[in-house]
């Protein structure tokens, strides 16, 4: 068998997994955010908080839920770290230093997981088990709550009311997160993923003798555990420095694609929840199709160009392997890389500046169009519902009517708190890459200034860090040195900024859509479960991301694809 | 404006409990159900898949290392010819992309992040290739990728079954065997895609050189 045909063999198993688990876990999470009941154990943790769940909040107050769990989030972590030299069980390793645990906290609080450390070398098992794998679960928790907020103002009427933000976010971590996580962890034990909490300790080595050593010392840690939550919260910050490429993070062939359904199962899942929860599962289908459009068009995409290994290095070498695995190849890295960076994982098998010119400019492209197909864990969904709104009110400037989307009127403050989240992160990826093309400090971070092509290859490296940040995907292309005071502070600026301002958005639009009173569908309505609907929403992606991005491409990863 | 304050801080303050009680859920109780389980169920795996010889431990079946005599003057190790030697390693760190092996440290997991039309990393791979081609006396052609590019962990414990045969004579010539004798526990050692689809062929390097160095001490298996 080819390795060609055996990449789109794993593909098609993959789409073949995801379709099987789409139903039962989409109509599970729209149970479970719309149960009246509590389970036993929520109501203890209720009672804990301190918050009545059966209190409906509107969009300011549900907000205000979001940000002031998030803010305590970056404050704990940022401690947590701060304080690791005193801490037990933290093998060790000294406390973080303010401009790095300031990254770190925001990059796990933003479900973004950029990571200026290497796990191996700076995190011991209390920051890594009860700090950094705590958020891949809150944080995940916290998007799949404002996604279901946005649903709930499509699906609610003449009312402001949009849930309660602490019941959203126990019900997701309890009833979604947890149990998943429990049976892909010991999946992945079971396949070679260590589960142990042994210190840092030495093991034997094949060769004994002088100057050989015989012995090297070695890490333990709950990989396990912190692995799975981290594909399938769509967080990606691997437990060892080489992340999913670490074999104790992913020992096999089949574990790299378990971890990449992990990674797609929810965000494409929660599609079927917002057709349940609206009302017509065809609308449903209709986000789906449009964010499975996209996905297999930049898989077919990636495993060309990385089946073709342009690019000097990689023709020397006779396939685009530098950065890759044996054991996954380059049709299961392609489908990996592809996956981490169109969702907002950015988890990595493979390691992304070593991937052809134009595989990586896919990446970046992955990214820029909002990582919404089929996008973050909650940030997916309502980052291609606003793309849909968006679509809708383009499509009604062509026939002149009034725009409207699932019975709701799209006025002009909708499009305005639309327009208004779609700016927000392409301000601050340009933004901070031209500020840091024009300072010292930051230029001396880059590794490959010496490629042909000039530094372009650097300049991608830049506009990478920060698209990756504004994002919040967190992979890197990690030829940049990133653990600078510049580089931590900005890019954990660019986190949050970009994690939290589109969320206000979002709640605002919310609130305002649950406030209208529906409209009837009429002979003139547009049908937003066609095809048709489908094709105009892919278009209006690529056209906005493509006049928003492509000048920064062009400097970047088409000039080198192209020297 | 007291009561802003006041709701503020009662904010703050749900927000604080929801998440310790969620932190002693996902953080403490989460973590350690899973290493019961794991620990009862499959210990050797869930304690890092230790590969044993003659009851001794040799390393991880799961990570890469080196198999060297010591290194030259420069600080760079030379390569054991008698054994199979795994890909190039430019882990996290590595300044060094000359010959082969020159990492493989399990504390400094990473890939050299060189991007394809970077000129050290094709100086490094032209400079491996010919090393790869010169040592086992073949042409550069078919020398495979996966012996001139260092992996994404720096720990692959994999090599290419090309690359394995390639290295096959050498390997049996150092070690005073057959040929044929070493090819043959090559394809013994030879993994398959898993399921027939999933990942590429390979050979995991320690397992081999284990088999090998038994079978050059006539204690292993007989071809």
């Amino acid at each position: 068998m080819s390795p060609v045909l055996a990449g789109v063999l794993q593909l098609t198993a993959l789409v073949a997994a995801l379709a099987l688990a789409y139903r039962p876990l989409g109509d599970h999470m729209a149970a479970v955010y719309s149960s009246p009941r509590h389970l036993r154990a929520e109501k203890i943790l209720y009672r804990c908080i301190g918050a009545n769940p059966d209190a409906q909040m509107r969009w300011p107050a549900y907000l205000r839920g979001v940000l002031a769990f998030s803010a305590v989030g970056v404050l704990f972590l940022y401690l947590l770290q701060r304080l690791q030299g005193g801490l037990p069980l933290s093998l060790g390793f000294a406390s973080i230093s303010p401009d790095q645990a300031f990254n770190t906290a925001a990059s796990f609080v933003a479900n973004t997981n950029w990571q200026s450390y290497s796990g191996e070398q700076a995190m011991g098992h209390v920051v890594q088990t009860v700090g950094l794998a705590v958020q891949n679960f809150v944080s995940a928790a916290t998007g799949m709550a404002v996604a279901i907020a946005l649903v709930r103002g499509f699906a609610r009427s003449r009312t402001g009311e949009l849930g309660n933000f602490w019941s959203d976010l126990v019900r997701g971590t309890i009833r979604v997160l947890i149990p998943i996580s429990v049976i892909g962890a010991v999946v992945l034990v079971a396949c070679g993923a260590i589960q142990n909490f042994s210190g840092i300790h030495e093991v034997g080595q094949f060769l004994n003798g002088p100057g050989l050593g015989g012995h090297q010392q070695t890490n333990g840690g709950a990989v396990a555990t912190q692995e799975v939550i981290k594909e399938l919260g769509t967080n990606g910050g691997g437990y060892f420095n080489a992340n999913s490429a670490h074999p104790f993070e992913n020992p096999d062939a089949f574990t790299n694609l378990f971890e990449i359904f992990l990674i797609l199962v929810i965000p494409f899942a929660l599609t079927r929840t917002f057709g349940k929860l609206v009302g017509n599962v065809r609308q449903g289908y209709a986000v789906l199709a449009t964010m499975g459009v996209i996905w297999l068009g930049f898989t077919a995409l990636m495993m060309w160009t990385e089946f073709a290994h342009g690019g000097p290095a990689l023709q020397a070498a006779g396939a685009a392997m530098e950065g890759k695995e044996t054991r996954f190849g380059v049709g299961a890295s392609s489908i990996f890389s592809v996956a981490t960076t169109l969702t907002s994982t950015g988890a990595v098998d493979s390691f992304h500046s070593s991937f052809t010119a134009f595989g990586g400019g896919l990446q970046l492209l992955g990214m820029m169009l909002g990582e919404i197909a089929p996008g973050g864990v909650g940030s997916g969904l309502y980052g291609m519902l606003i793309m849909a709104v968006i679509a809708v009110f383009i499509a009604g400037l062509m026939v002149g009517r009034t725009p409207e989307y699932l019975g709701k009127k799209i006025g002009t403050r909708e499009i305005k708190l639309a327009a208004c989240y779609i700016l927000v992160t392409p301000t601050l990826v340009l933004g901070f890459t031209a500020a840091s093309m024009v300072l010292p400090d930051a230029l001396g971070s880059m590794l490959n200034t010496k490629a042909l092509g000039a530094g372009s290859h650097g300049f991608s490296e830049v506009l990478y860090a920060f698209t990756s940040g504004a994002n919040n995907n967190g992979s890197a292309f990690a030829g940049l040195n990133a653990n600078t005071p510049w580089y931590n502070t900005t890019i954990g600026l660019a986190m949050l900024l970009g994690r939290f301002l589109p969320m206000v958005f979002v709640l605002a639009l919310a609130g305002s859509l649950a406030e209208q009173k529906p409209i009837p569908e009429t002979a003139g309505t547009l049908r937003t479960e066609k095809p048709l609907f489908a094709g105009l929403l892919v278009g209006t992606i690529l056209i906005i991301t493509g006049l928003t991005y492509f000048p920064a491409l062009a400097l970047g990863p088409l000039a080198e694809g192209l020297s | 404006m007291n009561n802003s304050v006041r709701n503020t801080a009662r904010l703050i303050g749900a927000g604080l409990r929801a998440l310790l009680v969620l932190t002693v859920v996902c953080g403490v109780i989460y973590p350690l159900v899973v290493t019961g389980v794991a620990q009862a169920a499959f210990p050797d795996r869930a304690n890092g898949s230790e590969v044993r010889s003659h009851g001794k431990v040799v390393g991880s079946s799961l990570l890469g290392q080196r198999y060297d005599k010591g290194t030259d003057k420069q600080g760079n190790p030379i390569p054991d010819l008698r054994f199979f030697q795994p890909r190039p390693s430019a882990g996290l760190g590595s300044n060094r992309a000359n010959g082969v092996n020159t990492q493989y440290d399990l504390q400094v997991s990473g890939a050299s992040n060189l991007g394809a039309s970077n000129t050290d990393l094709l100086k490094a791979v032209r400079e491996r290739k010919k090393w790869v081609a010169e040592t086992y006396g073949v042409p550069e052609s078919k020398v495979p990728a996966d012996a001139v590019t260092s992996s994404g962990s720096g720990l692959d414990p994999d090599i290419s079954p090309a690359y394995a045969q390639l290295q096959a004579a050498r390997v049996a010539k150092e070690n005073h065997l057959p040929a044929t004798t070493v090819r043959r526990l090559v394809t013994r050692h030879t993994d398959g895609r898993t399921l027939g689809f999933l990942g590429e062929p390979r050979v995991n390097v320690l397992e081999l050189n284990v088999a090998l160095r038994d079978l050059a001490r006539g204690q292993g298996e007989k071809g």
